[in-house]
């Protein structure tokens, strides 16, 4: 069996960048994702001694997170004259919860709406604050003094213990961003973003794709990325991941930032028009053309990368280090694909495609995307409307250009489970977009 | 199945050779795996078709019986291997299968744990997704269903990636010599809750665990044991909706809107609106106004699969 030694933090010197493919603990310039508060909120951040973290109105320096393994919990804590994050472990939880929840028979026939319950006023706790008191000894405090409290169902009282621990002692959780975080992030936030491409429908695409190392994906990817950066993160530094489009300039795929890839798998995300791809020999732009198109990527990956990164409006992280001589020394993701690459992807085929193009009739993009694809190749095109799959769908079959083809809607529903108290959400995502999968074959 | 060898990999000039494995397409619901050799014969209800003919074509192509129909024979991916594997258990499906990579945050390099083996659907797309340096560890108890999959994974290629044990997790826990390896572990077993503590053991931590149980007393059991050493845990259900497209002819009525206001002025209304449901088609009473035209329309399939299983997510938490 293979030793895996993952377990060091590697700080390379050179470009400041972790090259372990799969690191399991922060570094100084990477990108994380930190849910606060059980997913309340999810925040994109890069680490740096400078980067900052607002949680209500206050901003926490992020600091003591470089170096902390992913996974890992932080909590607000009240010193002297400051509050700062400081990681807690977490204390083994006793199965506090009596399995006779449905005989306690308190309910809220008694609750009265009318703001008195609590007898501690604001600027008590705001005293207690600056006093040092901590979250869990202000919470203390607040259940002592609530006239309700006891009186509560057993459930009630845990959700309210929940609600003041998520305002006065805030909890950050420490994650590492993969395409499914991120997926979710974006989908939470800013969905149109992305297209409405839901995580089950991402995962779809790269299922269908059969997207695996050493493979030659082409993308259509105008989602803002994060279907080249799924494509790579499964490529793992092999193959290729292959942004076309028609025109001249590049969708932004300046999503890929966000996963820390190791410069070996950024080597391997390249972009080239249909035009390039599909011309019969080796008529490449001329060497104006590749230059143009070089200075456009650096200006669109040189842009502030904070702006982008923050999820939350709200929550918007700050990073003083901007490390701009650092980042031109570091390959691109979406460089100009190289000739040899192309005339190889000419010569044999791409092994499978994924389109997510927004605002784009499919059909029109898929008849010329599609010959560039090896014969029985899989291939999956996501939309977020349904008519113009089907219109694409009856092309293909008309034109016999592909077989086992199927429109495919998921449906994803997620589930409270409690003791006696399992349910599934009450609110869901009702919509996560449509997939159009099949097999390129052969006309002759 | 995998382009890890190249030589194998899809391409435009690569012709099929003796000794590889196809899946032979007739419709989207009938397909079948065959190993081409040399004096090799298929036969199906279109004839025969001598595997001969095959080698030297490209995969995606056409090939014809004596009859002169035909068939298409295409590269096997994990895919069309779920749908054309022999079901020795229940089977996981691609909704399923792809949520559950993506979910483990499966990506090149990892090492996986799965229990059990089953008839290796799930396995495949994991053994895809650790590949070309990671490894995916199955198990299962079931001596001949152990032995069945080792057979399958050498037949698709990707028995470097896969090793299959004879084991009873459920009883003994993962081997000890896998302690704090797997950067993830999927559960499939009928008391999933009786592994937890050994696959805690197993995971790195911030590793993540999957438990698949097609019930919800084993999802309730399961998420109570899952409390004292993970955090994060979420359960899902997810589904797929296929949906039919078919081009037809439909009437239109070109004037429609002028026609219903003609009617308006004359005579009450709901008289009327009586009269044309009855007639059942708006386009008969008027001339010119009807137009056959042809539109491509979608609607989803009559019927789907109702419920696989609940899956349940959890990640290792973080004490060092």
């Amino acid at each position: 069996m293979e030793q895996h030694n993952k377990d060091q933090v590697l700080s390379e010197n050179n470009n400041n960048k972790c090259q372990d493919p799969n690191p399991r603990f922060t570094f100084e310039g990477c990108n994380v994702l930190l849910d606060v508060n059980d997913g309340d909120r999810l925040v994109f951040a890069r680490l740096s001694g400078g980067s900052t973290l607002k949680i209500g109105n206050t901003k926490y320096s992020l600091k003591p997170l470089i170096g902390a393994p992913f996974g890992s919990l932080f909590q607000v804590e009240t010193g002297e004259d400051v509050s700062f994050l400081s990681r807690i472990l977490p204390v083994k939880k006793e199965e506090s919860i009596s399995n006779n929840v449905i005989e306690d028979s308190r309910d809220n026939r008694e609750l009265i709406d009318n703001n008195e319950a609590q007898n501690l006023t604001e600027e008590e706790i705001e005293t207690m604050r600056r006093e040092g008191a901590k979250g869990d000894e202000i919470i203390e405090a607040l259940i002592a003094n609530s006239k309700t409290f006891d009186k509560k169902f057993q459930l009630s009282q845990e959700k309210y213990k929940l609600k003041k621990q998520k305002k006065y002692a805030p909890k950050v959780l420490l994650r590492r961003p993969f395409a499914r975080s991120i997926c979710e992030a974006y989908f939470k936030k800013y969905p149109a973003r992305i297209g409405f491409l839901r995580v089950d429908a991402l995962s779809l695409l790269l299922t269908m794709a059969n997207v695996t190392a050493y493979s030659d994906v082409l993308v259509v990817d105008m989602v803002g990325g994060l279907v080249t950066g799924a494509v790579a993160e499964r490529l793992g530094g092999t193959g290729y991941v292959c942004n076309t489009f028609k025109g001249n300039s590049p969708p932004s795929v300046d999503m890929v930032k966000m996963f820390n890839f190791t410069d070996k798998v950024i080597e391997r995300i390249v972009q080239s028009s249909i035009n390039d791809l599909s011309s019969a020999k080796t008529v490449l732009s001329p060497e104006g053309g590749v230059c143009n198109a070089e200075i456009n990527i650096n200006e669109s990956s040189t842009c502030d990368i904070v702006e982008d990164v923050s999820v939350t409006a709200e929550a918007r992280v700050v990073d003083d280090v901007v490390p701009v001589s650092k980042v031109i020394k570091a390959p691109k993701a979406g460089a100009k694909a190289s000739k040899e690459a192309v005339e190889m992807w000419k010569e044999n085929g791409f092994s499978s495609l994924i389109m997510a193009a927004q605002d784009q009739d499919p059909w029109s993009l898929a008849k010329d995307v599609l010959p560039l694809l090896s014969y029985s190749a899989p291939f999956a095109i996501y939309h977020q409307y349904l008519q113009p799959l089907a219109t694409c769908m009856h092309n293909l079959q008309q034109e016999k250009m592909a077989i086992n083809l199927q429109i495919t809607e998921p449906w994803l529903r997620e589930y409270q489970v409690l003791t006696s108290r399992t349910h599934p959400h009450m609110q869901m995502s009702s919509f996560g977009g449509y997939v159009l999968s099949g097999t390129r074959i052969s006309t002759t | 199945m995998l382009p890890t060898d190249s030589n194998k990999a899809l391409s435009f000039k690569r012709g099929i050779q003796d000794g590889d494995l196809v899946i032979v397409y007739e419709r989207h619901d009938v397909m079948k795996p065959v190993k081409v050799t040399k004096d090799g014969v298929l036969q199906n209800r279109f004839g025969f078709y001598k595997h001969s003919d095959w080698i030297g074509k490209p995969l995606g192509t056409k090939v014809f019986s004596n009859k002169g129909k035909f068939v298409y024979l295409l590269a096997p991916t994990p895919e069309l291997w779920t749908l054309v594997l022999s079901h020795r258990t229940q089977i996981l499906y691609i909704a399923d299968i792809s949520f559950v990579v993506m979910y483990l945050e499966v990506v090149p390099g990892c090492v996986v744990l799965e229990s059990g083996t089953g008839s290796g659907s799930l396995s495949t797309s994991l053994a895809r997704a650790v590949a070309p340096t990671g490894h995916v560890y199955s198990f299962d108890y079931h001596e001949q269903r152990a032995a069945c999959a080792r057979e399958d994974f050498e037949m698709t290629g990707i028995s470097s990636l896969v090793t299959v044990e004879v084991r009873d997790i459920q009883g003994q826990g993962f081997p000890e010599k896998l302690s704090g390896l797997a950067d993830s572990v999927f559960l499939d077993l009928p008391q999933p809750w009786l592994a937890v503590p050994s696959a805690a053991k197993m995971l790195k931590e911030d590793g993540v665990l999957c438990s698949f149980s097609p019930c919800i007393e084993q999802v309730q059991r399961t998420c109570e044991v899952l409390r004292s050493d993970f955090i994060e845990i979420r359960t899902f259900e997810v589904l797929l909706r296929t949906y039919e497209v078919k081009e037809m002819k439909v009437e239109t009525v070109a004037v429609i809107g002028e026609s219903q206001d003609e009617e308006d002025n004359g005579g009450p209304r709901p008289s009327k609106r009586k009269h044309l449901s009855n007639n059942g088609d708006y386009a008969v009473s008027h001339d010119n106004s009807s137009n056959a035209t042809s539109v491509v329309m979608a609607r989803p399939c009559s019927e789907a699969r109702g419920h696989t299983g609940y899956l349940t997510f959890a990640r290792l938490q973080c004490l060092s």
